[in-house]
């Protein structure tokens, strides 16, 4: 099988690339990048005009599968990605049961194989079924293909488990995903504490409690020496030390939601359950300190935290809702039009977050462009114009805060393994 | 009465942040009429008379339900009573569906208090009859701002710009204070708040107040001070050390009283914690409000269900 993309403005920022050429793609690999490629193929994708980028990769997603199949499946979950532009989604443990054990990474692995569109890499529970006691076979889930480990969704609140996963995880090379927040500043909160919580009456959590937890977090780094990854920073305090620990040379990466590159609380003033979220929504000033510490390279890549929940969920009071949204099917043309045409990021910038960078931290295949690399590509089209409809969405949990959200810019195809899976918001290949 | 330029028909009520001022005027107007129905012999007039009106109360009260429902009453509307710890709410219905279920009878407006910020914008979007706001959480409840401002009046306060106006206590997890906050800045009042910091939101200034650490400062001068009612259930989630502290550094007794203006008027909305957040004789005082705010809260909702309900037309007929 061989498939062959013609004319396309190829642009892979590790590989140095940015220019108008071809990329022949046989038995899942980029086999040739070049002017002028003649081989005839089994398909052709004309990419006139459009953008040929390293396949995206999103770090941190939820597919609920196993147990939780009323929000979403890693077959809806990867249609939503395919849909989306996305080539590799990696899936958060809090399963029922969580993926605690090698069983469950090897089931979801199997079944993404049979059912997915796109790849799924699995993160593994840092503690047993996330409960935050004893710690869950790291080494095992290894072995069953896990990238990451962490217990996202609740923080790990005991420092003395957490220094024990850290001193544990250096003997096997991968990273903690740290969902960082302090849990009894978070208990309480709905949103955050600031204007717009005084004003609506929500009861707010502090983004001080972010700030505690990663605090704690990255000194762990520090003394471990094990690479600590930071969940979702969205406050400005905790950019500020992750920015400290890092000119420290502490082991630290890290990660911003495209609703914390683009949403400030403002958004909750009319109690929609859509901007329900953890870390909350925040202030401007919070927003603005994301966008900069992505550029200066504090904050490494930019995810969506895909969070589906059953419509009827999030059909309810504010306070009743869980946290949470959809994300995948969005995340591209928000940064293309809010972050690219914005000026805030340039395009080299937004595949380096989006591709690049989360395959480097997490030592994933893809990410790149070359010979040889795996044929997971994205193609964008930087000028489309179109309006988030969440009617159309391939997700269960149809609930986005962008609903409506006039965008430009989109992944128009999305190939895996050198097979095309998404062309022009279709689905196809499977 | 003066023909109203403004009308209220079948307005949802959520909040006061949206009236405005000749809206606030045509409800306390009315709302004064309504009070002379009340003292009448027979008080009942047919105003509402057809309409259906149902209480939706997801939480505790004695004073707004039952004034609510006097409200109706006095005025002909058929009213029932929903206490969801004795219907399907206990059953798992969630509240798009018992508004709903509700509005299929044909109810012409629904009161609601509930404990979560937003329910009553959430039923105002789901259904088709009048909301009324009787309380979502820590948010809104419009009627006691409407019913405070004709208290104030009553005493003499009929316009309450440059007055100093002191709330004291839990701003924090208090409707009542959102609302007042917004319907006294509307009208260009001085509104200033003290209490334990722990009892304030984070960014209290930004609604608008002066925050005073200790409320001595805050009461110098004043001409209104609205006493918050202090739950005990904040004392036991750490937010202060002990009702006793409470009350003696952050009470409202007589001698912190004599720092305001000598015709201050004293609010509360009620149930009042004598001892606690207000001293027995200050409950009782000459310038306590209080007893004039429970009558006062019937009249203003008759009036705004009438509004509501009618746009007024009938006027005359409840005259």
């Amino acid at each position: 099988m061989k498939l062959l993309i013609k004319n396309g403005r190829v642009v892979d920022p590790s590989q140095k690339l940015d220019a108008i050429c071809d990329v022949l793609a046989e038995d899942g690999k980029i086999v040739k990048i070049g002017k002028n490629i003649t081989e005839t193929a089994d398909e052709t994708y004309d990419a006139t005009g459009k953008v040929v980028a390293p396949g995206f990769i999103d770090m941190h997603t939820h597919l609920r599968e196993p147990g939780l199949e009323a929000k979403e499946s890693i077959r809806t979950g990867t249609m939503a990605a395919a849909a989306g532009g996305i080539t590799t989604i990696a899936c958060m443990p809090n399963t029922k049961p969580a993926i605690s054990t090698s069983i469950v990474v090897s089931g979801i692995k199997e079944r993404a194989a049979r059912e997915g569109y796109v790849n799924v890499e699995v993160i593994g529970s840092i503690s047993k079924d996330e409960e935050g006691k004893e710690l869950a076979e790291m080494g095992d889930m290894l072995e069953k293909g896990a990238v990451a480990f962490s217990d996202d969704g609740h923080y790990v609140g005991s420092s003395r488990l957490l220094m024990n996963a850290a001193k544990y995880i250096t003997s096997f090379d991968a990273p903690l995903v740290s969902h960082s927040i302090e849990s009894e500043l978070n208990a309480d909160g709905y949103m955050h504490e600031g204007a717009v919580s005084a004003k609506i009456g929500v009861p707010g959590v502090p983004s001080v409690a972010e700030d505690i937890a990663v605090a704690r977090d990255v000194l762990v780094a520090g003394y471990t020496g094990a690479h600590i990854h930071i969940a979702h920073v969205a406050s400005k305090g905790a950019a500020d030390i992750i920015r400290q620990a890092k000119a420290k040379g502490y082991p630290v990466t890290a990660e911003v939601t495209v609703h914390h590159l683009t949403l400030t609380d403002e958004a909750c003033m009319g109690y929609s359950t859509a901007t329900r979220v953890s870390p909350p929504l925040r202030s401007r000033d919070h927003v603005d300190a994301m966008r900069e510490a992505l550029l200066d390279g504090t904050i490494d890549i930019i995810v969506t935290d895909h969070a589906p929940h059953a419509p009827e969920e999030k059909d309810v009071e504010f306070r009743k809702a869980p946290n949470g949204f959809c994300g995948l099917e969005t995340s591209v043309g928000v940064v293309l039009t809010d972050l690219y045409h914005e000026g805030v990021l340039t395009l080299d910038q937004v595949i380096d977050k989006m591709s690049c960078r989360p395959a480097e931290i997490f030592k994933l295949k893809g990410g790149k462009l070359a010979e040889g690399a795996p044929a997971d590509i994205t193609i964008l089209d930087l000028d489309k114009e179109w309006t988030v409809d969440s009617d159309k969405f391939y997700t269960v949990g149809k609930v986005t805060p962008f609903e409506g959200k006039k965008c430009k810019g989109k992944a128009v195809a999305t190939v895996v393994a050198g097979k095309i899976v998404m062309k022009d918001g279709e689905l196809c290949g499977k | 009465m003066a023909k109203a330029p403004v009308s209220l028909a079948g307005r949802d009520i959520l909040d006061l942040e949206s009236f405005s001022v000749e809206e606030y005027n045509l409800v306390l107007q009315t709302a004064a009429e309504m009070k002379k129905i009340m003292k009448r012999d027979i008080k009942k007039v047919p105003s509402l008379r057809g309409k259906s009106i149902i209480n939706l109360f997801y939480e505790p009260s004695t004073r707004t339900r039952t004034s609510f429902e006097l409200a109706g009453k006095y005025l002909g509307a058929d009213v029932v009573n929903i206490t969801t710890s004795t219907s399907s709410v206990v059953k798992g219905e969630c509240l798009r569906d018992t508004i709903l279920t509700v509005q299929s009878m044909c109810c012409d407006a629904i009161v609601m208090r509930h404990p979560i910020e937003g329910a009553a914008v959430y039923a105002a979007n789901v259904a088709k009859p009048v909301i009324i706001n009787a309380g979502d959480g820590a948010h809104a409840h419009p009627s006691q701002g409407l019913l405070d401002m004709f208290t104030l009046r009553e005493h003499g306060l009929k316009d309450l710009k440059g007055k100093k106006m002191v709330i004291l206590g839990d701003i924090l997890y208090s409707r009542v204070a959102r609302t007042n906050i917004a319907a006294w800045n509307k009208m260009g009042a001085d509104v200033h708040v003290a209490g334990p910091r722990p009892l304030m939101p984070y960014a209290i200034e930004s609604l608008g107040v002066t925050y005073h650490k200790r409320i001595e400062e805050a009461i110098e001068g004043a001409d209104v001070i609205d006493v918050l009612r202090i739950q005990l259930e904040r004392q036991k989630s750490g937010l202060f050390p002990s009702p006793r502290e409470y009350a003696r550094i952050f009470g409202l007794n007589e001698a912190r009283l004599k720092l305001a203006k000598p015709d201050c008027v004293v609010l509360h909305p009620g149930p009042m914690n004598r001892g606690l957040e207000i001293s027995w004789d200050v409950g009782y005082c000459d310038q306590a409000a209080i007893r004039d705010e429970v009558q006062n809260g019937v009249a203003v909702r008759m009036a705004l269900l009438f509004l509501t309900l009618t746009g007024g037309k009938q006027i005359e007929a409840a005259n």
